[in-house]
């Protein structure tokens, strides 16, 4: 069995935002009963086109039914343009990082998503698949050969393997293997080189040290320094040291010392959240003149 | 959630019985000589682990001799195909079933790469082989029969007796996968004369983890998987796990005495959770057979949701159950067993086995139905396909061409 991260058990167990928006301005649906998973996504947007409220449906698995939960609550509060560009990794990023196995279930997600934004802004999807000319490839969960040569795209994919954690094509019966080959090596002939990135997230679980900075600065540059900015402020990730992260604020923040406990106390919630249950966030704020580092211990 | 958690996963690995893992204490201290050591400590060890033989041998009567130690069923089952087809150089055909173990199916599939051919029997609606289709396939070409006893994600109960004598009747081995069946149904080695070789696994009830038996007919044909010792008779080389051996012996041993009871009472728990299950949810289908079936096993499936999702919820409650063969691809692909069996689309990702033993508890049954239908129900209310409405017909056609070119591949 795979291991979760707290992160995503937390979605899976209590779900934000199951159900259905009778009010719904747009509804993107994927998936079946074929493909062993589906989602309805509802959006209700207000004059401005900002996401005001987004519900789901959805059968599949625990990290199915934690994408989903997870995609509503980015889409909140974003304008539908800025919303439609949310991706896979953004989703898996947000549960703290998704095993590579379930990426396709991110993946699903961000389909709704796609789905219902095209919707909205009158795009013709079906158009476009059967202008493709599609048929399935992987028979065993329908995935047609746009899908697939997506993904590889997006996720810098070079393996069958890959390809089905990510669209579960491949994942089935074996027959269309030597096809998926062939689109592998095909779509990669077309790529532009460049350094490979790694295909997915590792799971919160065995985070290495730099994995975990990383989703940290994530956490910081989406959730904190936006807010801090507005008020001509901003925050460094100074180091992290196990589950001791140190930070440093600047501009107008690092003078005032209560709203730098507050910040303390909020972002380290923040990242308790979203990165690990057990992490303590240090303030090295000093006055502007002392030294940029931790302490010494 | 409920106070004391609750194991419904007995098909997977069994509570060490207290008999067992008193028996297995000296070992701990002042048995710890090497069995294969003619002093009397080695002596002293040696006795323990032929007491456990003939305690395994009675379980299966048939003759300790009879009876080799190994590491479990895994090895069991790769040594008696690989012991079989040695015994049959000229024959090249080897019959199995598509809902066996994988230490049974991986085997053969890697076989046929190197030259063998290979037949896996289908299975009906309901798990069950047709004796028909392995009258039709086995010729005198075919080398060995595999089939298991009974299967362990469903519980169905294969014809072993009538396979057997079809086996013989073409001059081919024939090898029976009984981890499921030791502890649950009577084995009967000197009645079944048909059986060549025949796999069993302490920790499948209630030994302890590492220790299996292979019994192999005195006359059956044989060859060492391992080698470098003349442990086991030569037959199975490297010291013996005698604290597994020896808790497998106690467990058979318990078995000997009070089976009867154990399956007694097993038949009362899982028709207790079968029903309660029934009656609490709606749209849940028993995968398999329900007459020639264990007397522990219950897969049910649960329409609409998915199976790792109910697992996890109920994992979460404490309470442990199984989802089909899930663990071993990852969540990816739904159970081979079922898939074989053709159980429903739409419930085939729902399918979840719970599997009870001699010492679950009424209690722990009603308390596992209450969670089980709750979720179940929350799941549903969740699922773009669980609300009544919506599933008044079943599915629809798009889905029901996608499940008929998924099913043609399989």
């Amino acid at each position: 069995m795979l291991t979760y991260s707290q992160k995503i058990k937390d979605h899976f167990i209590n779900p934000r935002n199951v159900g259905v928006l009778t009010d719904a301005t747009v509804l993107g649906e994927v998936g079946s009963m074929a493909a062993g998973q589906a989602l309805k996504l509802y959006l209700k947007l207000d004059d401005t086109e900002v996401i005001r409220d987004a519900r789901f449906q959805v059968f599949g698995s625990p990290s199915a039914i934690a994408a989903s939960s997870a995609l509503t609550e980015m889409l909140k509060g974003k304008h539908i343009d800025e919303a439609a560009r949310i991706t896979a990794d953004d989703i898996s990023q947000y549960l703290g990082g998704l095993p590579p196995e379930k990426m396709h279930t991110c993946v699903m997600s961000m389909e709704a998503l796609e789905v219902a934004y095209a919707r909205y802004r009158g795009i013709d999807l079906e158009t476009e698949l059967d202008e493709n000319g599609d048929l399935f490839v992987c028979r065993c969960y329908g995935i047609p050969e746009h899908k697939i040569e997506r993904a590889i795209r997006d996720h810098n994919l070079t393996t069958i393997e890959q390809i089905a954690h990510y669209t579960k094509a491949g994942g089935g019966c074996n027959t269309c293997h030597p096809d998926l080959n062939a689109i592998i090596a095909r779509v990669r002939a077309e790529m532009p080189s460049e350094a490979p990135k790694p295909a997915a997230p590792r799971p919160s679980g065995d985070m290495t040290n730099l994995d975990k900075m990383r989703a940290i600065q994530e956490v910081l540059d989406r959730e904190v320094r936006p807010g801090l900015a507005m008020d001509g402020g901003d925050m460094e990730l100074v180091d992290v040291q196990g589950n001791k992260v140190y930070v440093q604020l600047h501009g107008h923040c690092n003078s005032c010392a209560s709203s730098s406990a507050t910040m303390k106390f909020f972002v380290e919630d923040r990242l308790r959240e979203m990165v690990d249950p057990e992490i303590v966030v240090i303030d090295t704020t000093e006055h502007s003149d002392q030294l940029h580092a931790p302490p010494m211990r | 959630m409920t106070e004391r958690p609750i194991y419904l996963d007995n098909n997977s690995t069994t509570f060490p019985a207290p008999e067992a893992v008193e028996a297995v204490l000296p070992l701990f201290g002042e048995i710890y000589g090497n069995p294969s050591s003619t002093h009397g400590f080695g002596q002293k060890a040696r006795h323990e682990l032929e007491l456990a033989r003939e305690n395994v041998a009675k379980l299966l009567s048939c003759k300790p001799a009879e009876v080799v130690f190994n590491s479990g069923a895994t090895e069991g089952n790769n040594t008696a195909i690989y012991a079989a087809l040695d015994g049959m150089p000229e024959r090249k055909h080897i019959i199995t079933s598509r809902t066996e173990h994988a230490s049974v199916l991986e085997v053969v599939r890697y076989l046929e790469q190197s030259g063998y051919r290979v037949t896996e029997l289908n299975v009906d609606r309901l798990g069950r082989i047709d004796l028909d289709e392995l009258k039709n396939e086995i010729s005198g070409d075919t080398a060995l029969v595999s089939l298991m006893w009974a299967n362990n994600e469903t519980g169905v109960i294969n014809p072993v007796n009538a396979a057997g004598d079809i086996a013989k009747q073409f001059g081919a081995l024939f090898h029976v996968d009984a981890v499921q069946a030791a502890g649950k149904l009577k084995i009967d080695l000197a009645e079944e004369a048909a059986i060549d070789y025949l796999t069993i696994s302490g920790h499948k009830f209630h030994g302890l983890k590492g220790a299996g038996a292979l019994f192999v007919r005195e006359k059956a044909p044989f060859l060492p998987l391992i080698r470098g010792g003349h442990h086991e008779s030569g037959r199975r080389a490297g010291t013996e796990n005698a604290m597994g051996i020896v808790a497998m012996g106690a467990a058979a041993g318990l078995l000997n005495r009070e089976m009867a009871k154990h399956v007694e009472h097993m038949k009362l728990m899982r028709d207790r959770l079968q029903s309660g299950l029934l009656a609490k949810c709606d749209d849940v289908i028993i995968n398999g057979d329900q007459q020639d079936r264990l007397p522990n096993t219950v897969n049910a499936g649960f329409k609409f949701i998915d199976g790792e999702a109910l697992l996890m919820m109920l994992d979460a409650a404490n309470i442990s159950v199984s989802a089909g063969s899930a663990c071993q691809s990852g969540g990816l692909e739904p159970s081979h067993v079922l898939k074989a069996m053709n159980v429903p689309l739409s419930a085939i990702h729902g399918s979840v086995r719970f599997c009870v033993s001699r010492y679950t508890e009424p209690e722990e049954i009603d308390a596992a139905v209450e969670q089980i239908s709750a979720m179940v129900m929350r799941l549903r209310e969740m699922s773009p396909f669980g609300h009544t409405e919506q599933r008044g017909n079943g599915l629809s056609a798009e889905e029901l061409e996608k499940h008929k070119a998924y099913f043609a591949t399989v």
